[in-house]
C-alpha cells in the first residue's frame, strides 16, 4: 500500500540528501552523454521514489493524433467566472503572505497564442499547507486562503492570477526532504494532444539543485523554463509583486500536417 | 521533433507530477458525469489504475474526451458547470481510496463511417513525472476494430489493454496499468518530445 509522501512519520528508513543527490549526478550525467537534449522530464527517475512503481516501463507507442484527439474541450464564461482568478478573495479576510501576481502568455509549438482555454492552478500557502486532508505538514493553515483558481485565456493567450507566495514545505521522499515553493498548473491548448499538468517554480530557489521532482528534468535550459522572471512592470505600487511566466505548448498537429506532409493520416 | 520544419519554433514547457494535493484544485462537483444517470443513453465508464505491484492508486486522475452517441464532436462549453441537456464530450475523475474511477457517459459513435469508436483518455497521478495518453476503444465493432490504424500497429498481447470490457448492464471497464503485467498502452503523438 502506497502512502502520501508526508505520512508515514514513524519510518525511519529514509535515504539522505546526499544519497538522492549523488542518484540524480548520475542519471543528468548519463543524459549529458545523449545528442538530443531530453526537453521533458524522465517518467523513470527514481530519486523520486513514488515514481518507480508508477511509470510505465515500455516505451511510449507513436501514434498518429486521429478525430477526437485532435479537437480540445471548449470553455466558455458560463465555466470560469473572473472573480475565480483572484485566490486573495475567497474567503472573509485577505490571507497572510506576499500578494503576487502570475501571468503570461500560453502559446502553441508555432508560437500561436492559444485562446481561451482553461489554466487551472493549486498551490500551498505561505506557510507551505495545503488545505488537504492528507497534508500533515505542521505549519498553519490559513483561514483565508484555499490556494485553488481558474482562469480562461484572452484573445492573446494570456492569463493571470493575483494570488500569495506559496511556502516550501517538508516531504518523505527522503530525508530532510524540502519542495521548492510552487504553483501547479493545468493547462488545456487547441487539441487535448496538447493538454499538459506542470509546476511553476520562483527563480532562484536555494532548493532548485535538491529536488527530484525538478531534477527529473535533466536538462537545465528545459528545467528553466520551469521558472518564472521576476517582472517589475507588473508589481503594483504598495500592492503586489508580479511574476511572468510564459508556457509553450506541443504543435498542433493540423499545421505540422498540412505543412510537412509529414502524417500518414489525413 | 526538431527537423527544419520545426527549428526555431519554441520549445515546449516541460510537464511535472500532479503530486498529491491536487483534489482541491482539480476535481469538481459533477466532473465525472458527462450525462446524467437518467439519459437514455447513459453508460458507466469505470475501472481501477494500479502500479507496478498490481496495487490500486489512490491518487491518479483521469480526464475523458470523446464523440457522441452519433459521432459528433462537441463543440459546446459548460463542462465545468454542466447543462444535463448539453453534451460537451469532456469529463474528469479522481480514483477513490480503492484505485477506482468512475464516469456517468454515452457510447461514443464512429466519428468517422468505418473507423473505431474511442474515448481518448488523460491519466496523471502523485509519482507519475508527466500526464500519460491513451484510449479506451468500444469493444463491440471487430470489423472496425481490426481495421484501425493504432491497434494494428501493436503486438497482439499488447492490444487489449486498449479495449474496454463490456459488462452485464452495459457498463464499460477500462482499468489503467501504469507498469508492470499487462502495462496499459501509452501513446506519444508526433511533435511530442520525449
Amino acid at each position: 500500500m502506497t502512502t502520501p509522501e508526508r505520512d508515514d512519520a514513524s519510518r525511519d528508513d529514509l535515504p539522505s540528501q546526499t544519497a538522492i543527490s549523488a542518484e540524480i549526478e548520475r542519471i543528468r550525467e548519463e543524459d549529458a552523454r545523449s545528442v538530443v537534449p531530453r526537453t521533458q522530464p524522465r517518467i523513470d527517475f527514481a530519486p523520486y521514489r513514488s515514481s518507480i512503481l508508477r511509470h510505465p516501463t515500455k516505451d511510449l507507442h507513436q501514434a498518429d493524433p486521429e478525430t477526437i484527439e485532435l479537437a480540445s474541450p471548449v470553455w466558455g464564461h458560463q465555466d470560469v467566472s473572473p472573480l475565480e482568478a483572484d485566490l486573495t478573495i475567497q474567503r472573509n479576510g485577505e490571507p497572510i503572505g506576499e500578494r503576487i501576481r502570475i501571468s503570461g502568455r500560453v502559446v502553441d509549438g508555432d508560437g500561436r497564442p492559444v485562446r481561451r482555454q482553461l489554466v487551472e492552478i493549486w498551490q500551498a500557502n505561505a506557510a507551505g499547507r495545503y488545505v488537504h486532508k492528507r497534508d500533515q505538514h505542521a505549519a498553519p493553515i490559513d483561514p483565508n486562503f484555499t490556494g485553488a483558481g481558474r482562469a480562461l485565456t484572452d484573445d492573446e493567450g494570456t492569463y493571470s492570477f493575483l494570488t500569495i507566495k506559496p511556502g516550501p514545505y517538508p516531504w518523505r521522499n527522503h530525508r530532510n526532504a524540502w519542495r521548492p515553493a510552487h504553483v501547479h498548473f493545468s493547462i488545456f491548448g487547441t487539441e487535448f494532444t496538447q493538454r499538459m499538468i506542470t509546476q511553476m517554480y520562483f527563480p532562484g530557489d536555494p532548493l532548485f539543485p535538491l529536488d527530484p521532482i525538478y531534477q527529473s528534468i535533466t536538462d537545465q535550459h528545459a528545467r528553466d523554463r520551469l521558472v518564472a522572471q521576476y517582472d517589475h512592470d507588473s508589481s503594483e505600487h504598495e500592492w503586489l509583486l508580479g511574476y511572468r511566466w510564459d508556457i509553450v505548448l506541443t504543435g498542433s498537429h493540423a499545421t505540422w500536417t498540412e505543412r510537412d506532409g509529414g502524417a500518414d493520416h489525413v | 521533433m526538431s527537423d527544419d520544419a520545426t527549428a526555431g519554433a519554441p520549445v515546449a514547457t516541460p510537464g511535472q507530477t500532479v503530486g498529491p494535493f491536487f483534489h482541491f484544485g482539480l476535481p469538481y462537483a459533477g466532473g465525472e458525469s458527462l450525462v446524467p444517470t437518467s439519459h437514455p443513453g447513459a453508460v458507466r465508464l469505470h475501472g481501477t489504475v494500479t502500479d507496478g505491484d498490481g496495487d490500486p492508486i489512490p491518487d491518479a486522475m483521469l480526464e475523458i474526451w470523446q464523440a457522441d452517441e452519433q459521432g459528433n464532436i462537441s463543440t459546446e462549453p459548460g463542462s465545468l458547470r454542466r447543462d444535463p441537456y448539453v453534451f460537451t464530450g469532456w469529463g474528469r475523475a479522481a480514483t477513490d481510496a480503492a484505485g477506482h474511477y468512475r464516469f456517468t457517459t454515452v457510447n461514443p459513435d464512429a466519428t468517422d463511417e468505418g473507423s473505431a469508436p474511442f474515448i481518448s483518455v488523460c491519466v496523471v497521478a502523485r509519482g507519475l513525472l508527466n500526464r500519460l495518453f491513451t484510449r479506451a476503444y468500444l469493444p463491440e465493432d471487430a470489423a472496425s476494430l481490426a481495421a484501425d490504424p493504432l491497434l494494428s500497429s501493436l503486438d497482439e498481447e499488447r492490444r487489449p489493454t486498449l479495449l474496454g470490457t463490456r459488462e452485464e448492464g452495459g457498463a464499460l471497464r477500462f482499468d489503467v496499468r501504469l507498469q508492470g503485467e499487462n502495462e496499459t498502452v501509452f501513446l506519444q503523438f508526433p511533435r511530442h518530445d520525449a
